[in-house]
């Protein structure tokens, strides 16, 4: 029953791939956007625009954002034209488009618990450590990144789970191009509507499990990280 | 342009906040302990804050003996001042051992500018025991210690003290005010000690800058902030005499000899302080236990009898009303000696400025 079809594999593939480089990406991206809602000295004003920005992923229709994205990406919009100038191609139907989708869906995923874990950090741990000499760079690693682990691990579980479950972003920009930017969730849409229920179920569940797997790990791992201390 | 002097601290800053607005152009002396003290929300913390460079007041300037912090085009980041902080709260970085925090900023010190090393600040602060110890298993009193020691750790130019115990009970003040007290002295680092508690100016400050509604209203030794009535740090406790002079081995009946023989007292030991002979020690008199005789009394309990001259009879601070006047007294040593007395009795004895007399002193306190 769980013999998998080369279709089914690549999309594993793409999906686990799109998965792993937006949260890598969405780390490096969400830190100092999370930072500076939390501790930045701007006008109220600006943070409260910026906070709505992030958070719109959470409350938009996928379709809405995948819908600009292709007007955006693609061969006719403003950054799909540029590239094709410059003789690069356009963005839509590319995994490269997927993946620039990917990060601005799952963003608020990653802002959210880190901008959380900063808040209840404070600036006196980072005060502290640059009165005992440490730069930017130093604060970071040495105080910033371990006192607030949880914080870093939730927001890199979120997003890496929800970019797993991504579909509407990624049916408007990306379609179904095995290999490229067929995903799993796409793949099992596109089984069910061929009425192939088995092969649909086959992908479901291998994906519910392991969408709990790795829930339960991540947890479980915080949960120690939390308990257990030098 | 004036040059900068030599062995000073030299703050200009503007900074509105909410509730007040700090304005100070002023220059601190370099040396032991400066007290700034005020009630809370006069600006004290935010002034430190300006100093460490945590605050960056626009067209402020900030200069450190000889060293721009901050001019019209400079800013000197806290991470490149050498200053060390300590704060009110724990903040012990909680994922290190206290070895791991004591050393964090000792590390980060270029190795030839490293005065202070671990084994002799652990033992200055009675620490050695806890260095493997997690951060979080300490209690209060023994946080404030570690995190002051990792602050002498990087060998700090300056000490930026905010309130350090005012976390603390009672019991635990007490604990750690004598470490305090000997910093200064035992390192040579000159410190800015932020504080609303007159008792712990008295004991650990060299000067003292009044500070009030964001101004820095006086700067004074503390000699002279303790030598006259209306100090603000007799606003609520009352008047109080801190008197300095050397403490002597104690006699057969557990006794110790304090000041010149002119302004001589008998101070009892107290269990548990540090009663080496010989060294400098600060007397506590509150001026509600000090009385006034025209002639010496032959026949009293009170071993305390110094001849003094009085200098001034003001009205007494706090709320005791116009009933109720003090008498600045002048020891033959010099020190300043304050004694609270009725109306009543100044008119009976017919005090004046000028008169001699002698105090009676009933109870002293022995400041470490």
């Amino acid at each position: 029953m769980f013999e998998l079809s080369p279709t089914d594999w690549m999309a594993i593939e793409v999906t686990l791939k799109l998965a792993i480089y937006t949260t890598l990406i969405l780390l490096v991206i969400a830190t100092p956007i999370a930072w500076w809602l939390a501790n930045g000295r701007a006008p109220g004003g600006l943070r409260t625009a910026v906070q709505a920005l992030v958070a719109l992923p959470l409350v938009l229709p996928p379709t809405v954002l995948g819908f600009y994205l292709l007007v955006l990406l693609g061969p006719a919009g403003p950054v799909g034209s540029t590239l094709e100038n410059w003789g690069l191609n356009h963005l839509a139907f590319t995994f490269q488009g997927i993946l620039i989708a990917s990060v601005i869906y799952s963003l608020p995923f990653a802002v959210q618990p880190l901008q959380q874990a900063f808040a209840n950090l404070g600036r006196r741990p980072v005060e502290i450590a640059g009165s005992l000499g440490a730069g930017r760079i130093d604060r970071f690693f040495t105080v910033i990144l371990p006192m607030t682990r949880g914080g870093f691990i939730v927001a890199a579980t979120l997003a890496f789970a929800h970019t797993l479950g991504e579909f509407g972003v990624i049916l408007m920009l990306g379609g179904a191009i095995p290999g490229e930017t067929q995903v799993l969730s796409i793949l099992i849409y596109d089984h069910a509507e061929a009425m192939d229920f088995a092969s649909a179920h086959r992908l479901s569940f291998g994906l519910l499990v392991f969408a709990f797997a790795v829930l339960f790990i991540v947890y479980a791992i915080n949960r120690r990280f939390d308990t257990v201390r030098p | 342009m004036t040059r900068p002097e030599p062995d000073t601290l030299r703050i200009r800053a503007r900074l509105e906040r909410p509730g007040f607005t700090l304005d100070v152009d002023t220059a601190l002396p370099l040396q032991g302990v400066t007290a700034l003290f005020g009630r809370s929300g006069c600006g004290k913390t935010t002034l430190l804050r300006v100093i460490a460079g945590l605050e960056h007041p626009p067209g402020g300037e900030v200069h450190f003996r000889d060293t721009a912090w901050q001019t019209g085009k400079t800013f000197v980041p806290l991470h490149r001042r050498r200053v060390g902080l300590v704060f009110q709260e724990s903040t012990l970085l909680p994922h290190l051992s206290v070895r791991g925090n004591l050393l964090y900023g000792y590390k980060r010190t270029p190795e030839p500018l490293r005065r202070l090393h671990l084994d002799e600040v652990a033992r200055l602060l009675g620490i050695d025991d806890l260095l493997e110890r997690r951060a979080e298993a300490l209690s209060g009193g023994q946080r404030q210690r570690v995190a002051l020691g990792r602050a002498l750790l990087t060998s700090p130019d300056l000490l930026l003290l905010d309130e350090p115990l005012n976390a603390l009970d009672t019991q635990t003040r007490r604990e750690i005010m004598p470490f305090l007290a000997r910093l200064s002295e035992e390192t040579g680092i000159p410190s800015l000690l932020v504080t609303h508690a007159p008792d712990e100016v008295e004991r650990l400050a060299t000067r003292v800058a009044f500070m009030h509604d964001g101004r820095l209203e006086r700067l004074e030794p503390l000699r002279e902030a303790l030598a006259r009535a209306d100090s603000p740090l007799f606003r609520e406790q009352g008047a109080v005499s801190v008197l300095q002079g050397q403490l002597g081995p104690a006699d057969q009946h557990g006794l110790h000899p304090f000041g010149p023989p002119e302004a001589r007292y008998h101070v009892p030991s107290t269990p548990g302080a540090s009663n080496g002979a010989g060294r400098p020690a600060r007397l506590r008199v509150d001026a509600r236990d000090v009385s006034i005789a025209l002639s010496p009394p032959q026949d009293v309990s009170i071993l305390n009898i110094i001849p003094v001259t009085i200098e001034s009879l003001d009205e007494a601070p706090g709320h005791h009303g116009p009933a109720r006047l003090l008498a600045v007294c002048r020891q033959h040593d010099g020190q300043t000696l304050m004694a609270e007395l009725t109306r009543l009795s100044t008119e009976r004895l017919r005090l004046k400025p000028g008169t001699r007399a002698h105090a009676l002193v009933k109870s002293v306190a022995l400041l470490d």
